[in-house]
């Protein structure tokens, strides 16, 4: 069987602060296959981002990367910064958060994606700019050729992130991390992006993973779901599966959260009472405990491990009542 | 563009009035009168009249500055009769000390001034820069701490203390350089480098100092910008990353600083010309300061004002071509 296209395997990221060591990621493992969407769900604070920066080796400062991460095979973990600039960007591209902030200011959007291409592809200064034309008319962004000369603050907030994705698909990656990409745009821009990376993933069997606190955002594009909590991966689902049966009492609690269409309207909304866990000094149990309706003695006591749940579709969970839950419910 | 030009050239203009008008009152006010400062040490009562009427100091205080003011622009004919004078275009004046056209002393002194300013800030925008980006991208190393310790002491070391420990170490114990006398770059291009040496080192090593913790500063900020994420993330070989996108947008700030410190040199450095005997600006003043020549007073005031306001408005301008976003 080849190889996945990313295979992440124990990772561990590790923060030296003044105040102490923070283990912003620990143990956290995952794969996305081509042309598949890899979910990953969390609050602040959860790992998520940093999870991905570390996926692509854009964490900086005093920084301790540890397990393993995989591209096709390729073990990207201890590369130079130079063997892995070959692969930034030309085989996994990343698109972030605020598009505005992540496009530099000084240069049109055109020389962005250009200067892209020509560093990986060694392309004349023309040909380059003609694939910037390109890669915008691809995105959806009307007279592609006049835009390309056009700075970012000339932009809306959704063309902006329609350019960042044209600069991250300008390479042809066969792997996009997306952090965030729709929290700074309204909900009907949101929708427009979602569709354009759905398009694009399909038209170039990219795999994409999602890095979202936007349960609908899940919903709609996600194949499989990895939920995080205090920097550990806490549930990792099929997204029917998920949504159908969330399995940990954190996923639980935020399917709860959401607002729902059937209920009275002077209801309130259900929330996960508590805030999240310190990582300068963490619980030796689960880190949910402290927050978990269920919470028992052995959860303060005992880390859970993530173990296999359900009917074998691949489904982890990290707690001591998954199982148990789910037969108390079948009970009822 | 053409309505924002005009408008801060009518700002401008507005500056140098005011400042013109409250150094004319500032003489005005004081003490010392200008007709005896002009007549010289033996000078009669009847004779001191004279100058008084020659240099309009009859006139009331309005009258002789709108009369200064005309000059500028026209030149004037100063006193009447056997003792007129026609000072031409621009008139600021003559001075009391050596009956010299204010303006021709100005511009005698003008080209070494700026060979001091002008060599000056090469060397401190090549220290200071090259200091404070190194640093910042080294941010928390011994080097950077290192950079930033040696930039505190040098900013802390007053021009007149370097100077002479550079006249006493490189010239009297070491030797390398002659006591500097100043040459003219046309003259002697070579001899105008090897003279002003010493007084742009004085002169670099404290502006290198507070433009290396400037830039530092400036450069964190900038590298710590998404955008710079955004470049790493394309695969950006790290080089390009910093001097294309990091410096284009740390050293925009540094920009603001040096037009105003290059503005206010240009027009004398008065201790740095004084230690090393440099026959530029900052000297006449001083003198012309300390013999209450208040033509000359008014004239570097007003030539030092002009640079820096000229400066402060080409680093506007330059802002518009550096920054895509800013339009006028």
């Amino acid at each position: 069987m080849a190889a996945p296209l990313l295979e992440v395997r124990d990772l561990r990221v590790t923060f030296t602060t003044p105040r102490g060591t923070v283990r912003a990621v620990d143990s956290v493992g995952f794969t996305v296959e081509s042309g598949r969407t890899l979910g990953i769900v969390g609050e602040s604070g959860s790992g998520k981002s940093v999870t991905s920066l570390a996926v692509m080796g854009l964490h900086r400062g005093a920084v301790e990367v540890g397990g393993s991460v995989a591209l096709a095979g390729q073990e990207l973990t201890g590369l130079t910064e130079r063997e892995l600039g070959k692969v930034r960007g030309r085989r996994m591209a990343m698109i972030f958060q605020d598009p505005l902030s992540s496009l530099h200011p000084y240069y049109t959007v055109g020389e962005q994606i250009a200067e892209h291409f020509r560093v990986h592809f060694r392309s004349g200064r023309a040909a380059a700019r003609r694939r910037a034309v390109d890669m915008l008319g691809e995105v959806g962004i009307p007279e592609p050729a006049r835009r390309a000369g056009e700075y970012p603050h000339q932009f809306s907030g959704g063309m902006r992130q329609r350019a960042m994705i044209a600069m991250a698909l300008a390479c042809e990656p066969e792997l996009l991390i997306a952090d965030e990409p729709t929290t700074a745009l309204d909900v009907t821009v949101q929708a427009q992006i979602l569709e354009l990376i759905a398009r694009l993933q399909q038209e170039r069997g990219l795999g994409v993973v999602m890095i979202t606190h936007d349960l609908g955002v899940v919903a709609r594009v996600a194949h499989e779901v990895l939920v995080m909590y205090g920097g550990r991966a806490v549930e990792q689902a099929p997204v029917d599966a998920l949504f159908a049966d969330p399995a940990h009492p954190y996923t639980r609690g935020l399917l709860d959260s959401l607002p729902r269409l059937d209920t009275a309207d002077d209801e309130p909304l259900p929330f996960i009472p508590g805030s999240p866990p310190s990582l300068l000094l963490p619980a030796p149990g689960c880190a949910f405990a402290p927050r978990c309706p269920r919470a028992a003695e052995r959860c303060t006591g005992e880390r859970p491990e993530p173990a296999a749940y359900g009917d074998g579709t691949g489904r982890t969970v990290a707690c001591h009542f998954a199982g148990v839950r789910a037969v108390e419910e079948a009970a009822r | 563009m053409i309505v924002y030009l005009a408008r801060r050239l009518l700002a401008l203009a507005g500056v140098l009035l005011a400042i013109a008008a409250v150094t004319f009152l500032i003489f005005y006010v004081l003490p010392a009168d200008p007709a005896a400062a002009a007549c010289g040490k033996t000078c009669s009562a009847e004779r001191l009249a004279d100058v008084r009427v020659h240099l309009g100091l009859d006139q009331p205080l309005w009258r002789q500055f709108a009369d200064f003011l005309t000059g500028i622009f026209t030149g004037r004919t100063l006193g009447t009769g056997q003792y007129a004078v026609t000072c031409d275009f621009p008139c600021l004046g003559y001075s009391y000390e050596s009956s010299l056209p204010v303006w021709d002393l100005l511009m005698d002194r003008l080209p070494v001034s700026a060979s001091l300013a002008l060599g000056a800030a090469v060397l401190w925008l090549i220290l200071g820069l090259g200091a404070g980006v190194t640093a910042a991208l080294r941010k928390d190393t011994a080097t950077d701490k290192a950079l930033m310790v040696g930039a505190v002491a040098a900013a802390s070391l007053p021009v007149y203390f370097t100077s002479v420990m550079l006249i006493h170490g490189v010239i009297r114990i070491a030797g390398l350089l002659p006591y500097p006398t100043y040459q003219a770059f046309t003259d002697n291009p070579l001899g105008w480098a090897s003279n002003l040496l010493l007084p742009w080192t004085a002169l670099a090593l404290l502006y290198a100092a507070m433009y290396a913790r400037q830039s530092r500063g400036s450069m964190i900020e900038a590298m710590a910008e998404p955008y710079i994420r955004t470049a790493r993330a394309k695969g950006m070989p790290e080089r390009t990353v910093v001097v294309k996108h990091g410096l284009r947008s740390g050293m925009t700030p540094i920009l603001t600083i040096f037009g105003i410190d290059l503005g206010g040199l240009l027009a004398g450095a008065v201790i740095t010309e004084s230690i090393f005997g440099l026959p530029g600006i900052g000297r006449l003043f001083y003198g012309a300061l300390v013999n209450s020549d208040q033509p000359v007073v008014l004239g570097v005031t007003l030539l030092a004002a002009f640079f820096i306001v000229v400066a402060n408005l080409v680093v506007d301008l330059l802002y518009a071509v550096i920054d895509p976003r800013v339009r006028y």
